[in-house]
C-alpha cells in the first residue's frame, strides 16, 4: 500500500439547491479554504491539487479543472482532474492519496464539486443520441429496474425504502452542511410522495445540490493537527455490457470491498467498522449495498436496515451525515462520503458524531453501478 | 316620479392649471439637484445617522440636521416589498413591479421606490438593486425610473453539434431492425450471445465473427414505470424494461406496451411489435414496443 497517508483537513460548503451567491470558482475555494484552515495550512503548503468532477455537461464548462487551477492555488504545481461518473469524489480522494502513498508528494489538496443549478442533471444524463429509442430518463430511470429486481429476489417488504429515506433525513437534521432538512419526516410523509420511477418515490431520491468538498492529505512526515489515517484504498470497475452481469450486486463492488478490507485487516465489516458513509442516492441502495459490501449475507440486507442497526444509535451506523439522500452535489458526493468517514474517526463530526468511532468506511459508486471507490480510515496509525 | 339619487352621476375634475409647485427648501433641493446629476445623497443628523431622502430635521428628535451631505448608493438592499400585479395609470411602470423599501448603501433610512424585477419570484428581502436612470432628468424622484436587481447570473449558451455515424456493429444491427429482425452475435471463445450485434466480446475481449438472428420473443427480467415526463421520452406512464430475447445472454432495454403499466410483471413473456414497414428507418424506433404474448410467466 506504500507510504502512510492521512487526512489532516476537511472543508465543506453548505449544500443547497442554488448557491447563487458564488461562482463555481468561489464555491470550490470555499471548501478548499476551510480544509486548509482545518489543517492549519495555506495554499503555499500544498504540493499538488487533484480536482474531481462529474460530467462536464452538467454545468456546460468543458475541462473545468483548467479554469479552476489557479482558483485552487495550483499555479506552478501539478494539477489533474479525475472523472469516474458518480464515484468521482471517491476516486479523487484515492488519486490524491496515491500521490502521497507513492512518495511523490507530501501534501495534496483534493477538491470535488458540482453546481447542479447551472443546468439540469437529468437532462445531461439523458442525451438520447440518434439511432436509439429514448427510454431511460435520468439516474432514477436507470436504477429503478435494479431496485425492483432486488425487491423480487429478496422478498423485502415495501417499507424498507421508506425506512432509509426517513433515517438518513433525520441524521441530516444533525449535520449543519446537509441540504435537505425535513423536521418531522416520517414514513407516512415519504409514502405520500409520488412514484417518480416506480418503485422509487420522490422522497426516496437524492436532491439536486450545489456544493463542494475538499480535503488536505498529508504524508506521515508532514502530519498536522488531528489525522485520519488511510488504512485501505481501492477502486474497481466492470464492463456494463458483460453477459451475466449482476446489476443488483455488481462484482466490481464485491471485489473492491474485499480489496479494501484485506488492506485494512477487516474480517467482518459490521463488527470491525464503527461507522460507514456509503453512496446511497436512492433509499433502496442501502440494503443492496449492505449485501454487496458484506455487512449482511445475500438477501439479508433489508433485515439489517429494518432492525435499526444502520441508524445513528445502531451497532453500525450508515450515513450518519444524512448521506447522498440528503445532499447531492454529484461530483462531490463521493468525496463527502470519504470526508465524513475521516471526520468520524477524527472525532470532529459534531452532532452526528458516532461515539468512539475508530474505523470508518467511505464508499462511492458511479455510472451504471460499474465504478467503485472505497477507503477505510482510522484514528490509529496503520 | 323623481329620479333615484344614484342615477345622477357626473365626472368632476379638480386640477390646478399647470400643476402645483413645491418649494423644496435647501435640503430636499440639494437631494433633487444631485439626483439630476445621477447622484444620491443623504444628510447627516447630529447623532451621525444618514437620512435618505434627506430632511431638514432629525425626525427622531426634531433637532436640525447638520449641513453635511453624504453620497450613498447607488446600490441598495431591498428591506421589504409589496408586489403590484396590475399597475394603474399613475404607476411608474406599465408592467408588474414591486414597491420596495430600499436601504441604499451608506444610508440609515429606507427609500420607497419601484423595483422592476420582472416577476414576483425574483423579489426577496436582501435583494441587491441599483437605479435605472432616465436619460432626461429634471430633478424629480422619477429621475430614477425604477431600481433593478444587480447582475447575479448570465446566460452561457453551449451548443454541441455532432454528426454521428453508427459503427459497423450498430449499422449491422440497425439493418436488422429495419427488416424486422434482431441480429446478435455469439462469441467463439466463451459462447455468450450478445444482442445488439457487436464486434468484440466484453466478457473475454475476443473478436466476434458469428452472427446469430434472435427471435422477436423474450422475457421481461425487470422494469421501471416512468412517471416523470420528459419531452424526448414517451408519454408517461411508460414502462422501460430489460428484455432477455430467447437465446440471448444480455438483455435489451425496450418499451413495453399494449398492456397497462401496472400489469407488467417480471417474468412476463413478450413479443416485439414493429412499426409498419413503410415507416421503418435505420433506427431502434422501428420497435414500437414489446407486448405480452399471453404465455405463462417464466420463473426468473
Ligand atoms: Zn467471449
Amino acid at each position: 500500500m506504500g507510504n502512510r497517508c492521512a487526512v489532516v483537513g476537511v472543508g465543506q460548503t453548505k449544500y443547497q439547491t442554488k448557491r447563487q451567491d458564488v461562482s463555481i470558482a468561489g464555491l470550490v475555494r470555499e471548501a478548499a479554504l476551510r480544509a486548509l484552515e482545518d489543517a492549519g495550512l495555506t495554499f503555499g503548503d500544498i504540493d499538488a491539487v487533484v480536482i474531481g468532477k462529474a460530467p462536464d455537461l452538467f454545468e456546460g464548462v468543458m475541462m473545468p479543472e483548467a479554469y479552476l487551477a489557479d482558483a485552487l492555488g495550483a499555479a506552478g504545481k501539478p494539477m489533474m482532474r479525475v472523472h469516474t461518473a458518480g464515484s468521482v469524489g471517491g476516486s479523487t480522494a484515492l488519486v490524491g492519496a496515491s500521490l502521497i502513498q507513492a512518495g511523490v508528494h507530501d501534501r495534496v489538496l483534493v477538491v470535488a464539486f458540482e453546481k447542479q443549478s447551472e443546468s439540469n442533471a437529468t437532462w445531461a444524463l439523458s442525451t438520447h443520441p440518434p439511432f436509439n429509442a429514448s427510454l431511460v430518463v435520468g439516474a432514477g430511470g436507470y436504477f429503478a429496474p435494479h431496485i425492483r429486481e432486488y425487491i423480487r429476489r429478496t422478498g423485502a417488504p415495501g417499507h424498507i425504502g421508506t425506512l432509509v429515506a426517513v433515517k438518513d433525513r433525520l441524521n441530516a437534521l444533525k449535520n449543519p452542511y446537509a441540504h435537505l432538512k425535513i423536521p418531522g419526516i416520517d414514513r407516512a410523509m415519504v409514502e405520500s410522495t409520488p412514484m417518480l420511477w416506480e418503485p422509487i418515490r420522490y422522497l426516496e431520491t437524492c436532491p439536486s445540490s450545489d456544493g463542494a468538498c475538499a480535503m488536505v492529505l498529508s504524508s506521515e512526515a508532514k502530519v498536522s493537527g488531528t489525522p485520519a489515517w488511510v488504512h485501505g484504498a481501492a477502486m474497481r470497475s466492470e464492463a456494463m455490457s458483460r453477459a451475466g452481469r449482476d446489476t443488483v450486486s455488481p462484482q466490481a463492488g464485491k471485489d473492491c470491498a474485499a480489496d479494501v478490507y484485506r488492506q485494512a485487516g477487516i474480517a467482518d465489516p459490521r463488527r470491525d467498522l464503527d461507522v460507514a458513509e456509503v453512496y446511497v442516492p436512492f433509499s433502496w441502495y442501502e440494503p443492496m449495498w449492505l449485501e454487496n459490501l458484506g455487512f449482511a449475507a445475500e438477501g439479508e440486507g433489508w433485515k439489517l436496515t429494518e432492525s435499526g442497526a444502520t441508524a445513528l444509535d445502531g451497532d453500525i451506523p450508515w450515513n450518519a451525515s444524512g448521506g447522498v439522500l440528503s445532499s447531492n452535489p454529484i461530483g462531490a458526493s463521493g468525496l463527502i462520503r470519504f470526508a465524513e468517514a475521516a471526520l468520524q474517526v477524527r472525532g470532529m463530526a459534531g452532532e452526528h458524531q458516532v461515539d468512539g468511532a475508530r474505523r470508518a468506511l467511505g464508499h462511492a459508486y458511479g455510472g451504471g453501478a460499474q465504478f467503485f471507490a472505497m477507503w477505510i480510515v482510522g484514528s490509529d496509525k496503520p | 316620479m323623481p329620479s333615484e339619487p344614484s342615477d345622477l352621476v357626473a365626472d368632476h375634475v379638480l386640477e390646478f392649471p399647470g400643476g402645483y409647485t413645491r418649494t423644496t427648501g435647501p435640503v430636499i433641493g440639494r437631494f433633487l439637484t444631485e439626483l439630476r446629476e445621477r447622484r444620491l445623497v443623504g444628510v447627516r443628523t447630529a447623532q451621525g445617522r444618514v437620512l435618505v431622502p434627506p430632511l431638514e430635521y432629525d425626525p427622531g428628535t426634531g433637532e436640525p440636521v447638520t449641513g453635511e451631505y453624504a453620497e450613498v448608493g447607488p446600490a441598495g438592499t431591498v428591506r421589504t416589498w409589496a408586489w403590484v400585479a396590475e399597475p394603474r395609470p399613475g404607476h411608474p411602470l406599465d408592467r408588474p413591479f414591486a414597491w420596495a423599501l430600499i436601504r441604499l448603501d451608506g444610508a440609515d433610512t429606507d427609500l420607497v421606490h419601484a423595483v422592476d424585477a420582472g416577476e414576483v419570484k425574483a423579489m426577496r428581502p436582501g435583494l441587491r438593486v441599483r437605479p435605472r436612470w432616465r436619460d432626461a432628468r429634471t430633478g424629480h424622484i422619477t429621475d430614477i425610473e425604477a431600481f433593478v436587481p444587480e447582475v447575479t447570473m448570465m446566460a452561457a449558451p453551449v451548443r454541441l453539434h455532432y454528426r454521428l455515424r453508427p459503427g459497423q456493429a450498430l449499422t449491422r444491427f440497425l439493418e436488422g431492425v429495419r427488416d424486422g429482425r434482431f441480429i446478435g452475435c455469439r462469441c467463439g471463445a466463451c459462447g455468450k450471445v450478445y444482442v445488439p450485434y457487436r464486434t468484440s466480446c466484453p466478457e473475454c475481449g475476443t473478436p466476434v465473427s458469428e452472427e446469430v438472428e434472435l427471435p422477436g420473443t423474450g422475457t421481461v427480467t425487470t422494469f421501471a414505470i416512468n412517471n416523470l415526463p420528459d419531452p424526448r421520452a414517451p408519454e408517461v406512464p411508460f414502462v422501460s424494461a430489460y428484455i432477455l430475447l430467447d437465446g440471448a445472454d444480455t438483455p435489451m432495454i425496450a418499451l413495453v406496451g399494449g398492456v397497462p403499466a401496472h400489469e407488467v410483471r417480471q417474468g412476463m413473456r413478450v413479443r416485439a411489435v414493429w412499426v409498419p414497414e413503410e415507416e421503418r428507418t435505420l433506427s431502434m424506433t422501428n420497435i414500437k414496443w414489446f407486448a405480452p404474448t399471453g404465455e405463462p410467466d417464466v420463473e426468473l
